[in-house]
């Protein structure tokens, strides 16, 4: 018996290897998130949370629901399938707001805007319509010639 | 011994401040979603883009993506019949405002989206220490700002530089699909912004997704196939050169 | 962007990790290295490096205790490093680095030094007065059990012990090369070599360093050198260093051999930004200079001061030759752009978070801890006259 005695410093160091852990259980225990796990090595809860971050692009299903006419004149021409917010800008504040008037977006100025696509450039695709916006315009706005929800020269601006 | 146990006693309550916001609240998801029913990916139509950035302002402006840092980024090719391995590759700003007027020359020019490519099997999540980065049940990997300890393994992992750590935050940052847009049924905000329709969120787990349509009659590729990461970003019309 | 080069993934021109993160490698590299040398006196029973034994245990201490430092200071959210045992993901091998580096500690490094001194602890426990005396007696943990049999069971369990700790180290730092090496993504670290050449890196740093260390202070406690001790200790670094060299090459060579899609872009680094820290200070200043002065000493006989003064220079140039290797790949791993088209630059701030002051604090502060330890525990014999007196 007398070997346990003399190894008995051995077993206090033991113990307190073995109380840390026990320690480490119960802070383990009360600090893991409740949701860790519920799907797989992370907090469920999370995604939850980032599905709740704020919208800001409302959606053209959301814009058309009020400007059915703009959504009409659009899909007769070259730009059915470019979206509201491609050109006007995220407008969910617009939409979800009480007074939507109040939250009215600018008039995107189409001297910038028309040109970040239509600018002619090697490495567009080659059938995709693009100008010099200086010698095609002579300086005048594009909104001169094209209207923009439906640019097409045959769709109603001046020949 | 005494060097562990004093280790926890200073920790402990750093510890259980940072806990405490964790363990508050568990929002749920919208209730008519539910994650087994989709399986996320996204189809990029190279031969319909235009380089007009509209995209990485889209995503900048819905997910308050800080400067200098890209969820998703537009890059264009210049690439010699000669040398095709060594392409002349441009990126300003990430694309955020289009780029220079390019002139004809006798080599070939093309636009490449890059975002994450949302892995199946994600070599990014597989680094992580915590479990603070994942692939949700419908495809998506996310990071859990809450959970992150900011230490870049994943950065590091990603072989397609989609993640970054995020200047304030200091957790890493990525694309979330638009999680928060998908869930609700929306689009995510890079493919409403998309003026040419080159970015389609896809949902492979939807049979009535136009995707499995386009994979059979197209030739589709994913970046880096090498890497063997399930990659779910389908690319149409990928140049051999891309990187 | 100022400082890139060609074409990078625009995320990809900051660096992600910092020289803190060169610092942590080499710093576990020094305390796995010295464990080994203390395990050859205890294990394989090589008489001659007696002296360094207990000098080495309290050396690993020193930078093991430090080692997690710079990761702390290098995380964006020091305060959540927990979770890494809490919620362990077991797919990663940094947080399955976290238990092995609190296993390697606990179970092994303060558990093989106070078996080793409870003799004098318990002794000092009785002796001392005031707060060391308080201090002494917590690491009695209440027991003054120093029969003979007791000491017996001691130092049996003591060699149980470095038995597991041999492997432990070798885990220890294997695990730390697994870190970088299994990174698929990155050609510079994806090799299975890498945890190999982190062991041997690992030894020959641990080594040389507790060479030096044994040297310098022995000189400052005025002294004499044990030059068996010396000579044997150089002769064990002399083969390490020789293997650890032959991987490196053989690494090298695999990759200019094979050269695959990325070696085009890795190999301009090396002949560009990498050239002095890669190929002048880590190959040519700190590994074959050293190599070829401990080569001399095992080839031709020497005198005394000669050797002595050959030894601190190959130690001296080992230790800067390691730390440049760890630079190498930690920071030589991030200059180039994963689509294998542009560079980037290391800026290295003076007194940021992870800047060089806080390194160079990090450096030193092992040294401070480990004159501490050895005030605390001494590792020689209290009364002086005991040393040997051979030599010099």
């Amino acid at each position: 018996m007398s070997v346990f005695k003399d190894a008995g410093h051995l077993f206090r160091f033991a113990g307190l290897f073995v109380l840390a852990f026990l320690l480490f259980l119960v802070i383990r225990h009360f600090v893991v998130p409740p949701s860790f796990g519920q799907y797989g090595h992370y907090r469920g809860a999370a995604m939850g949370e980032i599905a709740a971050r704020p919208v800001k692009f409302a959606g053209h299903e959301t814009c058309e629901a009020c400007h059915s006419d703009v959504a009409d004149a659009k899909k007769a021409g070259k730009h059915a399938h470019v979206n509201c917010e491609a050109c006007h800008g995220p407008q969910e504040k617009h939409a979800t707001s009480d007074d939507p008037s109040a939250t009215k977006p600018p008039l995107p100025d189409s001297a910038v805007l028309c040109v970040r696509c239509h600018t002619a450039s090697a490495a567009k695709p080659k059938g995709f319509p693009q100008v010099n916006p200086a010698e095609h315009s002579n300086g005048m706005p594009c909104d001169t010639c094209h209207k923009p929800h439906n640019p097409g020269m045959d769709a109603g601006g001046p020949k | 011994m005494n060097i562990s146990r004093r280790q926890i006693l200073i920790l402990l309550p750093a510890a259980a401040v940072a806990w405490k916001s964790v363990l508050a609240g568990t929002p749920e998801t919208a209730s008519n979603y539910t994650m087994s029913d989709h399986w996320w990916g996204m189809l990029i139509d190279i031969p319909k883009c235009i380089g007009c950035g509209n995209c990485v302002r889209a995503c900048a402006m819905e997910n308050d993506v800080p400067d200098g840092h890209f969820r998703t980024w537009v890059e264009r090719y210049h690439v010699s019949d000669e040398d095709m391995t060594n392409p002349e590759v441009i990126s300003p700003d990430g694309g955020k405002e289009g780029f220079p007027v390019a002139e004809e020359d006798s080599k070939k020019y093309f636009f490449v989206p890059k975002m994450c490519n949302h892995c199946a099997d994600s070599p990014c999540t597989q680094v992580c220490p915590v479990g603070a980065t994942f692939v949700a049940p419908d495809g998506v990997v996310l990071v859990d700002p809450k959970y992150c300890l900011g230490c870049a393994y994943c950065v590091q992992a990603c072989p397609y530089g989609c993640r970054y750590i995020h200047p304030v935050k200091e957790v890493a940052d990525k694309c979330t699909l638009c999680y928060h847009r998908i869930t609700k049924g929306l689009t995510t905000a890079c493919c409403e912004s998309c003026p040419t329709g080159a970015r389609q969120l896809v949902d492979l787990k939807d049979p009535k997704d136009p995707i499995h349509e386009f994979l059979k009659t197209h030739p589709v590729q994913v970046l880096k196939p090498q890497m063997a990461t399930g990659a779910k970003a389908f690319y149409n019309g990928l140049d051999g050169s891309v990187r | 962007m100022s400082g890139v080069e060609g074409f990078m993934y625009p995320n990809e021109y900051g660096l992600q990790w910092s020289i803190l993160i060169v610092l942590y490698p080499y710093i576990t590299g020094l305390v796995a290295g010295a464990f080994i040398l203390a395990s050859l006196e205890r294990v394989f029973h090589v008489e001659a490096v007696k002296p360094t034994y207990r000098l080495a245990l309290l050396t690993a201490l020193a930078f093991l205790i430090v080692a997690p430092l710079p990761l702390q200071l290098h995380l964006g959210h020091p305060e959540r490093s927990p979770e890494m045992y809490f919620t362990p993901h077991s797919t990663s091998a940094m947080a399955m680095f976290g238990y092995v580096y609190l296993w390697y500690l606990m179970a092994v490094l303060v558990l093989e030094i106070w078996l080793d001194y409870r003799r004098e602890i318990v002794l000092l426990s009785q002796s001392s007065k005031g707060l060391l005396r308080v201090i002494y007696r917590i690491m009695t943990l209440g027991s003054s059990n120093i029969s003979e049999r007791s000491l017996a069971i001691d130092n049996r369990a003591g060699w149980i012990v470095t038995v597991i700790g041999i492997p432990s180290a070798f885990i220890l730092h294997g695990y730390v090369g697994f870190i970088f090496g299994s990174i698929k993504a990155n050609p510079w670290w994806s090799s299975p070599l890498m945890p190999v050449v982190f062991i041997f890196s690992a030894m020959v740093s641990g080594i040389a360093c507790v060479m030096v260390l044994y040297m310098a202070i022995t000189k400052l406690r005025k002294q004499s050198i044990d030059m068996r001790c010396v000579d044997t200790v150089a002769m064990y670094l002399f083969y390490v260093f020789i293997i650890d060299f032959s991987l490196e090459m053989l690494d090298l060579i695999h990759r200019v051999y094979e050269a695959d899609e990325s070696f085009r872009s890795l190999n301009f680094l090396v002949h560009t930004q990498l050239y002095i820290p890669h190929i002048v200070i880590q190959i040519f200043l700190g590994t074959l200079t050293p190599i070829i002065l401990l080569g001399i000493t095992q080839v031709v006989h020497l005198p005394e001061v000669v050797r002595k003064r050959m030894y601190a220079t190959a130690g001296c140039l080992t230790l800067i030759g390691i730390f440049a290797m760890r630079w190498n790949v930690v920071i030589g791993g991030q200059l180039f752009s994963k689509s294998f088209l542009g560079y980037t630059t290391y800026k290295i701030g003076l007194v940021s978070k992870e800047g060089l002051l806080v390194a160079v604090f990090l450096t030193i502060l092992p040294l401070f801890i480990l004159w501490a330890l050895i005030k605390l525990l001494p590792p020689w014999p209290a009364n002086t006259a005991q040393a040997p007196a051979a030599g010099d």
